[in-house]
């Protein structure tokens, strides 16, 4: 059995959109594929040491299931943003579903290859240190030499 | 079916029954069986999908009340 390739492309640091490409690499590696995930803007908050500023909000997200019906003025509220996350995450928990932290140990566990992307870490004046050890920082050209190899590519 | 190991999935959701299904099969070797419990219904397809990727061959994958019972056969 020839080793199935994926790469992705994470773009998103919200809580929701976190989920997809940590899921998506963790169940491939599973499964015996290469994966390489090349985190730019702000998908690299997702590679940030603390994951615990990751937050999901309601506002402009008319699609999330809400217990009450809430006006957006109401959502606007300074403390909502906090409650959203604090919400979700409890459902999350009681649910089952992993932590962003323990799918990530699970990648790194299984070989997925993490990318920085420079451009956008110099962009945010993000430094190093704030970021996981073991990832690789490089450019477009770097994420598409692996890209264009893959069984699977993906933007998220 | 006799088995070697048992891993209890139950309460996890996607990936992880799959993702530790996974890693309960490292330290075991060619030929043994693993028992998964799961309650995730998606587990059922993806079990079978796990298997067919991995090499691994589903032996059998019943439902028990609310229950997802696997065996595997390690390659």
């Amino acid at each position: 059995m020839t080793t199935k390739k994926m790469a992705i492309i994470a773009t998103k640091g919200a809580l929701d959109m976190a989920y997809p490409p940590l899921i998506l690499a963790s169940t491939a590696a599973a499964l015996g594929w290469e994966v390489q995930v090349f985190f730019t803007f702000y998908g690299l908050q997702l590679l940030r040491k603390d994951l615990s500023g990751i937050a999901i909000s309601p506002l402009a997200n008319p699609a999330m299931p809400m217990p009450v019906p809430m006006p957006v003025i109401v959502q606007m509220l300074p403390g909502m943003e906090w409650m959203a996350t604090t919400m979700m995450k409890a459902k999350m928990k009681k649910k089952g579903v992993a932590s962003l932290e323990e799918l990530r140990a699970v990648c790194i566990e299984s070989d997925v290859k993490f990318i920085a992307c420079q451009m956008t870490v110099d962009l945010f004046e993000f430094e190093k240190k704030d970021f996981i050890d073991g990832i690789e920082f490089g450019g477009a050209a770097t994420f598409m030499k692996f890209a264009g190899e893959t069984d699977v590519c993906l933007f998220i | 079916m006799n088995y070697d190991k048992e891993f209890d999935a139950s309460g996890l959701a996607c990936p992880m029954p799959i993702v530790k299904t996974k890693k309960a099969l490292a330290d075991m070797a060619s030929g043994q069986v693993l028992r998964v419990v799961a309650t995730d219904p998606g587990s059922v397809c993806d079990m079978q999908a796990f298997a067919e990727q991995t090499g691994n061959a589903l032996l059998a994958s019943t439902t028990e009340s609310s229950k997802f019972i696997f065996f595997l056969k390690k390659a």
